[in-house]
């Protein structure tokens, strides 16, 4: 499945309802615009700013890249629940999810308006998901200046809602974007779901193989993967990667109220946490969760078994 | 390697301390927080600087890691907790000289994007609760690390000298992983300034409050600063201001666009 194939706009709840050949309903087999659809209430779905109305980066052209008609960034409005809410998807498929200029704004701005629809009293229930290196390199600046509106709206927004993340998979959440999830009230990720700041690839480049071997696969998911993050308490909620038990998942933290205070407002926990560190021991995602006072996690083997299915 | 002398040595740590006339000491060597005056009134400076002591290696060289980003959330927050009843609040200025964030096994297991998200998210919660936040940006300002101490500002202001550079990655650091050298970069660079490293690039984005000289005097910058303070008060809450410049409404029209067509669709 890729860009080229998604269905525009519209009615795509049907084809989400009826995938052709996968058994379960796998939720990262869905394209962008399929996965917000997916969490929205049957029949509710509307995209804004779609791809008809050609609002691509007017950045990749001059630089040999062809842009997309939507930019990599899929808004919709509906309903979640009987709520009113706003999903965007980010797409992983299009410039491995990177943030330029118009799709970071795309998120922005609806971030904003709903903290503005909450102001004029009007609630409306944000979901985000998360699939993105980060980053898009070339616009650089343009980006990190998009993802800086993002956290603002983010923590605006979180004021008065529980501002949900999902972290999915394939591609991830890294980067500027990985601290807009450290910024979400409440992360849902799968096992595929990878969440970080830097990639293993860079750390490797950056600080030599023996800090980081990112041909390490066990290594890599056992550090960054959804049910690592998930053990430690980075992310509140792990599913399997399934339409339903991400839709079940995300509604659940909405009927729960969120998490309050969110992860990163929790600092004296977080300092303390880090006290506890001994910096000469190499530490695993095990050590952290009993440092942390987490139940230490039962079945390594799902920290460090390939998911399924999942990108190299 | 240079010394461990030349490594606490930095632009950020000569403008806090000229700033404050303070060490600044926290808990963490490598964040520096203390009050100063600007105006007739008090100011906290708060500024990411080297610490070769440090307990986590990969943050000796003044990058942003786990305990910057979580002990930076702790001093913005300790400000907002001693405001709380007050209706004027104190002012933050962010010294900016921050280059890069820190690369290691341990800093993303326990969550280098969450530490930054703490701070990102504390400057953010003073900016919302009336505290006039300013990044003055005096070194370099890179990604991660500018996102966690300065990009949520209300206001940005910096220093135009060849030391300050603002860029997503490091220089060396997206050679490597763009396969190119730095020549190749620096002449694709002429044709798209929001991929330069100069801070007269970034200036073209408009999002700038003001960019000084670089051979700036105490004197000035304080001067600069209390205007810079005064306007971050007068204005809105949020970072609107980057896109209201003449140059932002060139640079970042899609910006602009994508807000107002976004905004017209919302309702049915």
């Amino acid at each position: 499945m890729n860009a080229q194939t998604d269905t525009p706009t519209g009615t795509v709840t049907d084809t989400v309802r009826t995938p052709a050949v996968v058994l379960k309903d796998a939720f990262t087999e869905l394209s962008a615009r399929e996965r917000a659809a997916s969490l929205l209430d049957e029949g509710t779905f509307r995209e804004l700013l779609g791809p008809f109305e050609r609002l691509e980066s007017p950045h990749l052209a001059p630089q040999g890249i062809v842009p997309q008609s939507d930019d990599g960034a899929v808004v919709a409005r509906g309903t979640l629940g009987g709520e009113r809410a706003v999903v965007v998807a980010l797409d992983g498929k299009f410039q491995g999810g990177g943030i330029g200029e118009v799709n970071g704004a795309k998120l922005a701005a609806a971030l904003e308006l709903a903290a503005d629809d909450w102001e004029s009293g009007k609630p409306i229930r944000p979901v985000v998901l998360l699939e993105t290196g980060g980053i898009r390199l070339q616009e650089a600046n343009l980006g990190l200046l998009a993802i800086a509106d993002i956290h603002a709206a983010i923590v605006r927004l979180r004021q008065y809602t529980p501002v949900v993340g999902v972290v999915a998979g394939m591609v991830g959440c890294f980067g500027g974007m990985g601290i807009a999830a450290g910024l979400c009230t409440d992360l849902v990720v799968t096992r595929q779901g990878r969440l970080g700041l830097n990639g293993p690839e860079v750390i490797e480049q950056e600080a030599g193989v023996e800090e980081f071997d990112s041909r390490d696969r066990a290594l890599v998911w056992a550090t960054i993967g959804g049910a690592a993050r998930a053990a430690t308490g980075l992310a509140e909620r792990l599913v399997d990667d399934d339409v339903s038990a991400v839709a079940d998942a995300v509604h659940g933290v909405f009927a729960a109220g969120g998490t309050e205070p969110p992860r990163s407002a929790r600092v004296e926990d977080a300092l303390a946490l880090l006290a506890r560190i001994d910096p000469a021991r190499r530490l695993t995602a095990r050590d952290l969760a009993e440092l942390s006072g987490l139940p230490s996690p039962t079945d390594l083997t799902a920290l460090t078994d390939e998911p399924n299915g999942a990108a190299k | 390697m240079t010394t461990d002398t030349a490594q606490q040595q930095s632009r950020g740590r000569d403008w806090f301390t000229r700033l404050t006339g303070a060490a600044g000491t926290t808990r963490l060597g490598s964040v520096l927080s203390a009050e100063g005056r600007l105006g007739d009134e008090t100011v906290q400076f708060i500024a990411v600087v080297p610490d070769p002591q440090g307990r986590f290696p990969r943050a000796h060289a003044g990058e942003t890691g786990l305990e910057e980003g979580w002990t930076l959330a702790a001093e913005v927050d300790k400000v907002i907790a001693a405001d709380a009843d007050r209706d004027v609040k104190r002012p933050i200025v962010a010294v900016v000289d921050v280059p890069s964030q820190a690369y290691g096994h341990r800093e993303e297991l326990v969550g280098i994007h969450q530490a930054l998200a703490a701070s990102a998210g504390a400057y953010a919660a003073a900016r919302l609760a009336g505290h006039p936040v300013v990044a003055f940006i005096v070194g370099k300002a890179i990604s991660g690390a500018f996102l966690a101490h300065g990009l949520q500002a209300n206001r940005l202001v910096a220093l135009d000298d060849d030391a300050v550079q603002v860029q997503v990655m490091g220089k060396e650091a997206a050679a490597r992983i763009t396969r190119r050298t730095l020549a190749e970069m620096a002449e694709a660079a002429k044709s798209v300034p929001a991929t330069a490293y100069d801070v007269r690039s970034f200036a073209t984005l408009g999002a700038l409050h003001r960019l000084l000289p670089g051979d700036t005097d105490l004197e000035q910058a304080r001067e600069v600063l209390v205007e810079t303070v005064a306007d971050a008060r007068s204005g809105p809450r949020d970072l609107s201001s980057r896109l209201a410049s003449p140059e932002a409404r060139q640079a970042r029209a899609a910006s602009a666009e994508v807000r107002s067509r976004l905004a017209a669709a919302w309702e049915a």
